[in-house]
Order: structure tokens, then C-alpha cells, then sequence
């Protein structure tokens, strides 16, 4: 097939996923009667499925693009063949009657609402299957179907030919409570919602007659409709704030819950007595609306919490499933719980490795990006180790179990997670603080009235304290802070910037240093040809497509860092950790280690000969042709934030896991004057609780198994959006956008959220101090106190609200910009 | 004026009535996905084949569902 467009090499965007169309590629699927261009044969595949089973609307529906496929292999259908036994099969499939089955899978690739259409209607065509629901919130598919009719393994082939991965799902416990709770504040909400709504219309005629004499008779019928309204508000929506109180007060400790409870409790409790003993206020309207704007911001912060911790639940996930088990010279299937120490398995290429061992058959090398921050994959032959959750990039490697589950170093790295978190310092929540001395100082005033009142006049002291309990309703104060914190999530949110613990902001506003994981995070984590240097006769062109020829034949991570060539290698031979070698015009060329491309003389690189590493050489029979330089690419941004960051009067600092020079060079471009290389998630965890012992406040960003610990540890942590899901899972924030240059608009947006919350506070505690005298000496009737009290709230909520300003995005960085001293 | 007190409590019912369908639907998963039907309805639901085993289930899954 030919097209111009992929002869001419113009730029394009593949039409399923949106990755650039590499040059050379000749993917095309006929869509809605046009030609579309396709990256890989995956999308392709996926594409074609798409269409053939006339599903193309999906490509009209979506409003994100997709994520890229990986091709279906044979290897994938013998795994999903698996789930079909019923040993394993019993852990997440109910079985209902008539042959019916249900379970829920988690599906990976949803981008948006149009991928739940797409796998839907691509289920319910198959014969056998009863019910099928994706849930775009959490990503959950509910399946039912006849099991006679149709295998589990082909409905989940069915969901991966149109580019998704499902996997069993296992309710944990935990999900079984969020779901729950998630319930009851939709409840909660409703209520508190319509209460609200009820009671201020009544209270709007209450008020319009204060002043046009409304007859007794009304006004009380009016009183009693609201406080029947007003009871489930308070006994049922504002239950959690009185239970957190309670909890609160048992640890001797006074939170914001305290007050709230208080004020709620207290108004209630007055207009109730009003009503009884035809007082002279009633305050359920502002009961209702207090209730319910403080239900609403934990609502919202509990579904950013529990959207993250979703992912957290799901640890196992990291580890693939099956594994091939060898057994007296035969492959075998099993379940990954089923290895034990001492067994052999194959692990084949691009799989995940599920146990530590010693490599005892094969050459390879193997991805341990995320357990060491180490961006190049680790050569592996017979005798090294292997460890669990690194993958294998290259070859077929077969592996003797050493340590299974709790033992692996995986497990171990995380229960140094347990120890930060235990050594995490709090942040100081001001709203809390504040609290403290207030509630403490209200009761004492309010106690010290009743008092003398009932020496002065007994008859007002009971209407007095009410006043001045009404005046200093904490509701300013207490919606000081979360209104503020939920403005500023909401528009960080739409920035890119995921924020699940509900002191993150407080915490970003006041840090002293930012610290940078380096691989995958400052930088892409992806290979990129940065320089080539060539040595004989061939230009640096022709060099290249002969480089990229042979690397055509490899699916070493390196090979990525190449363009398709014009060219083609024949008789190709991938030697394991050292290179390749082909035929090309009938000429042999070997590319890879200096010493295996070229064995007559000792080479060295053109510059820092102790990075062999990244420094690959292209030879021919008789000379060495050229030098190709490769590296981890920098992100576009990252100088641009190192810099901004340090204009915000931030010490940014380097800590990788890596250990090649690559480290300090990364530090030397982006002029990052402190950096640490080699350092293990437990030397990253210790640097960084030294420094907070100086008093550092930290923030951490990284994206690695490997920094789970330290992101623990620090101040407020944010994990970068490619990170694994047991990192986010650990992290204050998930930065969605990939852009660093966001960090820098959300440290500031932090610290306008942080003046807003002290003028709020501020605001609050002045309107307090004001009208709290006047209040004690009886001056305020209890009406002008309750209007006093919406108002002030009134104008906190207002003052938070100019935080939810759509954030600039942060200025786009130029893409052309060298970072690199490439030629 | 003395409608009042006819017409709040009639309107007092009908808030209860709400709130009964409203925890009905809560109990029935219909607000377990606060996303997805906000653009599933403008979708087709059965685009070419007219044989398609209808799909209204999105988030109004039976009530005899046990839960899971």
C-alpha cells in the first residue's frame, strides 16, 4: 500500500491513539470513508475491530483519543485461557442461576465516555452475554453471562481486540466501605439539599414578616414546618461532623469539627426553643445551608481521595497474573501465588518479572526503571538476579525462584512505606489551630455571660447567651478554610494537577525545597538519539540509517531511540547486551558496545569516556564508522521550572536512584547545583527526614517504585502521571499533564490559597471580636445576629471563590529549545 | 393566607416523595457513576445492527443484582 502522505513524510497524527505517525510506517484503516493514517499494527488492529463490527460512531463519540494498543499475541490468549479454570475463576466470578455467571473487571485504557459505549455494545454483541455495564467513575466493567454459552476468556479477548485490558476485580474490603460512604453522602447531600431549599423559603417569609407583622398563628405554623424539616438536616446530614467532634474530643484534641458541631447543635437547639416557647428567632435556614455547604466540600475531598485510592487497592496488579512454570521439561500455566522458591519459570519478552531469582537459562536484560530509577535497561545472564516487578526487554529468560510475595525486595520497598509514614511530619493546619484557642475562648465567655446575666437579670440571661452563641457561630470560620481548599482544587484540577490529601495546599504553600526524582520525571524516561559523531568516511546520515536498520531488529528500548531507515539489514543477530549485527548492500556491520562493534583497537567515546553506557558504536568489518550518542530525554519543560522555581525562593535538589554520571549531567543542564546519585529508596527516605530535621519543609516529586518511601516522608509529595499506581497511590498529588511547568503555577496558586485562607480567617475573627462584646452586653438582638452570621459567611465564601479562576496554563516552553550540547 | 396550611404540608409530601425515589435510586446504583450517563445519552444506543441485544443497562442495572 502506498500513500503520499507517508512517502512525503509529512507530519501526521495517528487517528486512534494521536502519537505522530513515525516516518515510514504504512498503517491505514478505511474510516467513515477516508483513508486514516495508524502508528503501529496495534491501533491498526484495533482499528479494524472497530470498524468491522460497526462500531465507527466511537471514533465520532470520543472526546479524548484512545491509548495506544499493543498488538493481541498468541501469548495473551493462553493467559486469558487461564481465567477460564475454575480454581482461579472462584476468587472473582458469582455464580448466579440458569448457568448465569457475574464478576467485575477493571478496565485499563478508558479515556473517556466513549470508551464505555465502545465496550459495551462490543460485549452485548456476543452471543451469551446477559448484562454488561462499564462504570466510567471507577473504570469497573460488571459482566453477567451464560456460562454455558460463551468462556470468560473469549468475552475478555473481546475487550483487548478493541485496545482495553480488563482484569478480575476483587472487591477488597475497603472498596466495599467507600462505596458505602460514597453512598450515604449522596444521601446525606440530598437531604441537607432539599432541606435547604425548603426551609429558606419559609425563612424568607419569616423575615418578610418581622417587619409586616405576620400573625402569631403563621409565624409558629411557619417555625413548626421548618424545624420538621430542619430535624432530619441535622440529625441525619450533620451526623458525620458530630461524630468526628466526638472522636476529636476523646483524643483531647479540638478540630474544626468541634465548633461546627457546636454551632450547628447550638442554633438548632435554640430555634427550637424558640418554637416551643414562642422565642424571638429561629435559625434553621441557616442550619440547613451551613450543613449543607460544609457536606458538600467533604464530599468533594473524599471523591478525590477515593479516586485514588482505588488504584492503591490493587497492589497485585503490578505483578502479572500467570506465569509459565516449567515442570519436568514442560511449560506450564500457573497462577503467580502457586511459585514457590525453587521453581524454574520463563518469563518471555516484555513480560513482568513475578518473583525474585537467579537467572539460570537465556541472556536478556531487564527494565528496573522503576524499582532503581536506573533509565537503561540491566544486562542479565546466567547466574545474575533478577527482581520482582522489573520487566524483561529483550529475550526469553528462564528464571529460578529465589523469593516469593512478602520476601521480594519489591515488598520490601514497600515497608519502608510504613516507617516514613509513621515519621511523616503533620502540617500544621491553621484553621485548626485557630480552632483550638477559639472554641476554648467561646465557652468561657459564653459560660462567663450566663453568669453574670443571672446575677444582673435573670430573665435575659438565657436570650443573651443565645446572642452570643449565634454571634460567634463559627461559620465563617469553619468555612474559611474548606471553601478555600475546595476553589483551589477544583481549578488545580482542571490545570492537571490531582489533588487527594486534603492538606496538600496548605503544605505546598509553605516548602522550602522542591526534590526531583531524575528518571521519568525531569526527564521523559525514554531513550533519545542525542548526537552523532562520525569517524570515517560516511556522513552522519548515512551512518544513521544504517544504525537504524540494524536496530530495527532489536526491542531493546535502545532500538525506540531510532527512526525507521530506508534501509534493511539482512541476516540480523541480536547479541544480548552487547549489540546487533546485519547485512546491509552486502556489507556487515555490528552496532552496540565499543568492544563487541569493533574488536581490533581500544575506542573511547568522544567525551566522558565513563559513560559507555549511553555511547553506542557503529563499525564495519575494516573501521569504526561513528559514535552515536544516546540519551534520556530531558522534558521540554524542565529547565524552564527548575529555573521559576528557583525564582520563587526554592532550593531544588536531584535525588536519583540512578548511578551513572548521567545524574550529574542531568544536574549540570538544568543547573540544579545539589544532586544524588546511586541513592536506594531507604538513602532517599533518610536525606530527605535529615533535612527535615533542619527544618526543611519537602516537597517530593518522582514517579518510581523506588520513591514510594520518600514520597512518604516528605512535606507533600506529587507523582508524575506515568508513575506506577501503587506511587500515586502514595502521593499527596498526581500531576496529570506530564507539563513540570505546572508545579511552578501550583506552588503559587497554593500560596494565593493560603493568603485567602488567612484573610478569611482574619475576616472571621475580626467580625467575632466586633460583634462578640456587643453581643455579651446584650446590644444584638438574636435576629441582627443571624443575619450578621450569613453575611460574614457570606463574604468568606465569596473571597474563596476568586480561586476558582481557571489557572493560565503555564506558559508553553520552546520545543526547539537545545538542552543538550549536541551539534 | 389560610392556604398555607393546606398547601405547605402537600408541599411537604411531595419532598418526601422525592427523597423516597431519591434514596430508591441511590440503593440502585444509579449514582454510583456520577460521569458516564451525563454523556451516554448522546449516544446512539444501537448504531447499525438492529438485531443488537438492547444495552439500556448503563447504570440501571436490575434490583435484584446482588450486590457484589
Amino acid at each position: 500500500m502506498s500513500n503520499p502522505a507517508s512517502k512525503q513524510g509529512l507530519a501526521r497524527d495517528c487517528y486512534h491513539c494521536g502519537l505522530p505517525v513515525p516516518v515510514g510506517a504504512d498503517y491505514f484503516v478505511l474510516i467513515g470513508g477516508a483513508e486514516q493514517p495508524m502508528c503501529c499494527p496495534g491501533c491498526q488492529a484495533v482499528a479494524n475491530t472497530i470498524i468491522s463490527t460497526g462500531l465507527d460512531q466511537y471514533y465520532q463519540y470520543r472526546t479524548d483519543l484512545a491509548v495506544t494498543p499493543k498488538a493481541l499475541e498468541e501469548e495473551l490468549l493462553d493467559e486469558l485461557a487461564l481465567y477460564d479454570r475454575s480454581d482461579i475463576q472462584q476468587d472473582f466470578v458469582t455464580q448466579l442461576e440458569n448457568q448465569q455467571a457475574e464478576a467485575i473487571f477493571l478496565v485499563e485504557g478508558i479515556t473517556c465516555a466513549a470508551c464505555t459505549w465502545l465496550i459495551e455494545h462490543q460485549l452485548s454483541k456476543l452471543a451469551g452475554v446477559e448484562q454488561c455495564s462499564v462504570n466510567l467513575s471507577n473504570h469497573q466493567l460488571r459482566l453477567q453471562w451464560h456460562t454455558e454459552k460463551i468462556k470468560l476468556s473469549e468475552l475478555l479477548a473481546a475487550v483487548y481486540s478493541i485496545g482495553y485490558k480488563a482484569y478480575p476485580y476483587q472487591s477488597a474490603a475497603e472498596d466495599k466501605l467507600q462505596k458505602t460512604e460514597n453512598r450515604n453522602y449522596i444521601k446525606r447531600l440530598g437531604i441537607a439539599g432539599a432541606g435547604m431549599a425548603q426551609v429558606m423559603m419559609y425563612a424568607a417569609a419569616l423575615y418578610a414578616g418581622a417587619f409586616d407583622y405576620i400573625s402569631g398563628e403563621h409565624r409558629d405554623f411557619l417555625r413548626w414546618v421548618s424545624l420538621l424539616i430542619a430535624t432530619p438536616v441535622v440529625f441525619y446530614s450533620a451526623r458525620p461532623f458530630f461524630s468526628a467532634a466526638l472522636r476529636n474530643l476523646k483524643n483531647r484534641h479540638l478540630s474544626m469539627d468541634v465548633p461546627v458541631s457546636i454551632a450547628i447543635l447550638a442554633a438548632y437547639f435554640a430555634s427550637l426553643g424558640s418554637t416551643l416557647l414562642g422565642g424571638r428567632e429561629v435559625y434553621f435556614d441557616s442550619v440547613c445551608m451551613f450543613t449543607f455547604f460544609l457536606l458538600l466540600g467533604r464530599f468533594l475531598e473524599f471523591r478525590a481521595r477515593s479516586r485514588m485510592d482505588q488504584s492503591s487497592h490493587h497492589l497485585t496488579r503490578l505483578l502479572p497474573d500467570t506465569a509459565t512454570l516449567i515442570e519436568q521439561g514442560k511449560q506450564r500455566l500457573v497462577a503467580i501465588r502457586d511459585l514457590k522458591p525453587g521453581d524454574s519459570i520463563v518469563v518471555k519478552t516484555a513480560q513482568i518479572i513475578p518473583a525474585d531469582g537467579l537467572v539460570i537459562g537465556g541472556q536478556s536484560s531487564t527494565d528496573e526503571s522503576h524499582l532503581n530509577g536506573e533509565f537503561i535497561p540491566v544486562a542479565k545472564a546466567l547466574g545474575d538476579t533478577v527482581v520482582a516487578g522489573s520487566i524483561n526487554v529483550e529475550h526469553p529468560l528462564t528464571i529460578e525462584i529465589t523469593e516469593v510475595g512478602q520476601n521480594t525486595k519489591l515488598s520490601g520497598i514497600l515497608r519502608l512505606l510504613d516507617q516514613a509514614r509513621a515519621t511523616k511530619p503533620p502540617i500544621a493546619q491553621l484553621a485548626d489551630k485557630i480552632a483550638q484557642y477559639f472554641i476554648a475562648t467561646v465557652l468561657v465567655l459564653a459560660t462567663g455571660v450566663a453568669l453574670a446575666w443571672t446575677f444582673i437579670d435573670p430573665s435575659h440571661a438565657f436570650w443573651i447567651t443565645l446572642s452570643v452563641l449565634v454571634v460567634t457561630c463559627p461559620c465563617a470560620l469553619s468555612l474559611a478554610t474548606p471553601t478555600a481548599l475546595t476553589a483551589a482544587t477544583g481549578s488545580l484540577q482542571r490545570l492537571g494537577l490531582l489533588v487527594s490529601r486534603g492538606h496538600t495546599l496548605e503544605g505546598l504553600a509553605n516548602i522550602s525545597h522542591v526534590i526531583f526524582d531524575k528518571t521519568g520525571t525531569l526527564t521523559t524516561g525514554k531513550l533519545r538519539l542525542q548526537h552523532i559523531h562520525p569517524l570515517g568516511e560516511y556522513n552522519r546520515h548515512q551512518c544513521n540509517h544504517i544504525a537504524a536498520a540494524l536496530e530495527a531488529h532489536s526491542e531493546h528500548p535502545i532500538a525506540n531511540a531510532f527512526e525507521a531507515s530506508p534501509l534493511q539489514a539482512f541476516e540480523p543477530r541480536v547479541h544480548p547486551g552487547q549489540g546487533i549485527e546485519g547485512v546491509i548492500d552486502g556489507q556487515s556491520y555490528r552496532i552496540g558496545r565499543p568492544d563487541f562493534a569493533f574488536n581490533g583497537i581500544t575506542l573511547s567515546p568522544p567525551e566522558n569516556s565513563d559513560r559507555q553506557a549511553q555511547w553506542l558504536l557503529l563499525a564495519n568489518d575494516t573501521a569504526p564508522m561513528a559514535w552515536f550518542q544516546l540519551d534520556d530525554e530531558l522534558r521540554a519543560d524542565a529547565a524552564q521550572t527548575v529555573e521559576q522555581l528557583g525564582m520563587l525562593g526554592l532550593k531544588v535538589e536531584l535525588l536519583s536512584g540512578d548511578y551513572s554520571n548521567n545524574v550529574a549531567n542531568v544536574a549540570k543542564q538544568l543547573n540544579i547545583s545539589n544532586y544524588h546519585s546511586g541513592a536506594s529508596p531507604m538513602n532517599k527516605m533518610t536525606y530527605t527526614q535529615a533535612l527535615q530535621t533542619e527544618g526543611a519543609k519537602i516537597l517530593m516529586v518522582g514517579d518510581g517504585i523506588n520513591d514510594i518511601p520518600v514520597l512518604a516522608a516528605a512535606d507533600v509529595s506529587i507523582a508524575m502521571t506515568s508513575a506506577a499506581d501503587l506511587t500515586k497511590a502514595n502521593a499527596d498529588a498526581i500531576l496529570l499533564s506530564s507539563q513540570l511547568s505546572h508545579l511552578v503555577t501550583a506552588i503559587r496558586h497554593a500560596r494565593k490559597t493560603h493568603r485567602v485562607i488567612r484573610q478569611n480567617l482574619g475576616w472571621a475573627l475580626a467580625y467575632n471580636l466586633i460583634a462578640l462584646p456587643a453581643a455579651a452586653l446584650g446590644y444584638i438582638p438574636p435576629y441582627f445576629a443571624a443575619l450578621g452570621m450569613s453575611l460574614s459567611s457570606l463574604v468568606v465564601v465569596m473571597n474563596a471563590l476568586r480561586l476558582s479562576k481557571p489557572l493560565a496554563k503555564a506558559v508553553t516552553p520552546e520545543p526547539s529549545k537545545p538542552q543538550t550540547a549536541s551539534t | 393566607m389560610e392556604a398555607i396550611f393546606l398547601l405547605i404540608p402537600i408541599a411537604l409530601i411531595l419532598v418526601i416523595i422525592g427523597i423516597v425515589v431519591f434514596f430508591w435510586a441511590v440503593k440502585n446504583d444509579q449514582f454510583d457513576d456520577l460521569e458516564g450517563p451525563a454523556h451516554s445519552i448522546l449516544f446512539d444506543d444501537d448504531p447499525t445492527d438492529s438485531s443488537n441485544k438492547t444495552n439500556a443497562t448503563t447504570n440501571n442495572s436490575a434490583k435484584d443484582k446482588p450486590e457484589s
